[in-house]
């Protein structure tokens, strides 16, 4: 694309554009290296001597249960979706029987269904069968939460699965197990890999069931970070800290995976 | 039952042309794949709320025990005398509306700017993405200090006015968040849907003397529609919800003035106890999403069989 301004200058203004906005995240990991004192002052101090204090006081609050917790409930749920998706999508897509458009339409509405709705029941069911404050009610909850979105994107991959092949195994005899692991799943593995990685995000960042289910065993790092709005007046760069400590695995991921994160988001549309 | 049914229409004609042969198998046998996530989300999604609706019959605080009797319509009716409640709603339709469009609108003009090959274009994209990738919870709390604080926060810094951001506009201040918050996933969307435009009609367009904005209106908003509608669909799902930042940032204050319903009604059940009144709430916010979201899934489908079609 030409620009009346030139290239060079069109770079610049998405730069600046670009800084400008993930300019509080900028400071986020600037203040967490800072000293309380630091911190907030008035002006803002950018020039200062870096410390490693805040990210050691974050671990003497005791951070590592919740990552342990966040960690284990995201992988474990995220593998349920996987677990139960897979199947499900491939019903939907590939082998689609009455009734399809109305399946596909009720797992969609559920997503649209408000949480809130539910946490009243959930609260007391939870109560009632000791898993309130333990991790599993956090995976039952966060599958539910991801699976139909994961329906629908891995849908999408499947519909891409080249009709004959799947015609050709069947021929052969195979059953569905065999087909799905032999012919189906390498052709729609990135597209699993996008959903998983969507899952994980949603599933690490969910905080809602979290901070209402959950409390000091089971609690996952967003309920870590509710422990400083008490406090954050006094501790900035502390807080900074926790945000940076808890928001990096999925950062590093996300990063990683960015090309999957464009496809699962956009349900294949995007080859 | 709180399942929103798909709107009636013939299956996608991918889904017709996908389809293999019957062959011998039974229906049913055709179904099992797709039932354990079905049962699964059944139970999980709508059994809560089927006990909501029970719940929101009855009057039944938990500080007041044995206190839980049926009242009827009861908790409806003063549901809707309670203006908090019509405060929060409105609150909530204005949060999803203004922040979606303006998510929507950041999102476009960054896809656009990173819908060109530029020096670090990879860098600048990682960098847009970010907000969406750390915590919503993180998010809010560095906005409600490092931006938002009134005397050492960067806002006061930048205007050099001591304004108190968060109890002076502070549904404005809870949307600035969220949108930051949503901007990088409408644009990675979006950016998605530019780089998939077929490039031989742009360089036709270009034979064809069209102007710039010529292109991008004849050519690559029709293009963009689905994925637009994708974003908008996902991102009010997601923002109608919104809990984190009110939650963290204001606690819906001062007063109720950045209250939604989200926040409403876990007050209420959390920190009023009142299970009736709250679930007869959740009942009613469901009622009224089950209305737009008809409307919604049914531009969902519209999209999707479009999709398939032009493949």
């Amino acid at each position: 694309m030409k620009s009346r301004f030139g290239p060079g200058a069109l770079t610049v203004a998405t730069w600046v554009i670009a800084i400008l906005f993930v300019f509080p995240l900028l400071w986020m990991i600037l203040t967490a290296f800072k000293q309380e004192a630091d911190a907030y002052t008035d002006p803002p101090r950018l020039f200062f001597s870096p410390t490693l204090d805040q990210f050691a006081g974050v671990l003497e609050r005791g951070f590592l249960p919740y990552l342990s917790n966040s960690a284990f409930v995201t992988v474990v749920s995220t593998l349920f979706v996987l677990l139960l998706g897979i199947p499900a999508a491939y019903a939907l897509s590939l082998a689609p029987v009455k009734g399809t458009s109305n399946a596909l339409g009720f797992f969609l509405s559920t997503k649209m269904l408000p949480i809130v709705a539910a946490i009243i029941p959930l609260y007391v069911i939870s109560q009632n069968t000791q898993l309130l404050d333990n991790v599993w009610a956090l995976i039952i909850l966060y599958t539910s939460m991801n699976l139909p979105l994961a329906i629908w994107m891995m849908r999408s991959f499947f519909l891409e699965v080249p009709h004959e092949m799947i015609e050709a195994g069947r021929i052969d005899g195979a059953t569905l197990p065999i087909l799905l692991r032999k012919i189906i799943m390498p052709v729609v593995a990135p597209g699993v890999a996008a959903t998983a990685l969507i899952c994980v995000i949603f599933s690490w960042t969910e905080f809602f069931y979290s901070v209402n289910l959950t409390a000091a065993r089971a609690g996952t790092v967003p309920v870590f970070l509710v422990g400083f709005i008490t406090s954050e007046g006094l501790y900035w760069a502390q807080l900074s800290a926790a945000a940076l400590l808890a928001s990096l695995p999925v950062m590093i991921v996300g990063w990683i995976a960015q090309n999957h994160l464009v496809r699962g988001l956009s349900m294949g549309a995007v080859k | 039952m709180a399942t929103i049914s798909a709107p009636a229409r013939p299956e996608p004609a991918h889904a017709k042309k996908a389809a293999p042969k019957r062959g011998t198998d039974t229906p049913f046998k055709r179904r099992l794949p797709l039932l354990p996530a079905l049962l699964f989300v059944v139970a999980v999604t709508q059994l809560p709320f089927v006990l909501t609706v029970f719940y929101s019959f009855q009057s039944w605080n938990l500080v007041r025990p044995g206190s839980r009797h049926f009242v009827g319509l009861q908790n409806y009716i003063d549901v809707f005398a309670d203006s908090t409640f019509l405060g929060a709603l409105l609150n909530t339709v204005v949060l999803t509306v203004v922040c979606v469009f303006f998510s929507l609108l950041l999102g476009l003009g960054l896809a656009i700017l990173l819908d060109r090959k530029f020096l670090g274009r990879g860098v600048v994209r990682t960098l847009l993405i970010t907000p969406f990738l750390i915590l919503p919870a993180a998010g809010a709390l560095l906005w409600k200090t490092t931006m938002f604080d009134p005397t050492y926060g960067l806002l006061h810094f930048v205007f050099g006015t001591d304004v108190d951001w968060l109890s002076e506009f502070p549904l404005a201040a809870v949307m600035a968040q969220v949108v930051w918050q949503w901007t990088p996933f409408m644009m990675l969307l979006i950016l998605a849907g530019l780089q998939s435009q077929p490039k031989d009609v742009l360089e036709a367009a270009s034979v064809d003397g069209a102007g710039r904005w010529r292109t991008f209106t004849a050519i690559t908003l029709p293009h963009l529609s689905r994925f637009l509608q994708l974003a908008t669909l996902l991102g009010a799902i997601y923002i109608v919800n919104s809990f984190d930042a009110i939650f963290l940032m204001t606690q819906g204050g001062p007063g109720t003035a950045s209250t939604n319903l989200p926040f409403y009604i876990y007050q209420r059940a959390f920190q009023g106890f009142d299970i009736g009144q709250s679930s007869a709430m959740g009942v009613i916010v469901v009622i009224l999403t089950m209305i737009v979201a008809t409307f919604a899934l049914r531009l969902m489908f519209r999209t999707f069989s479009v999709q398939g079609g032009a493949k």
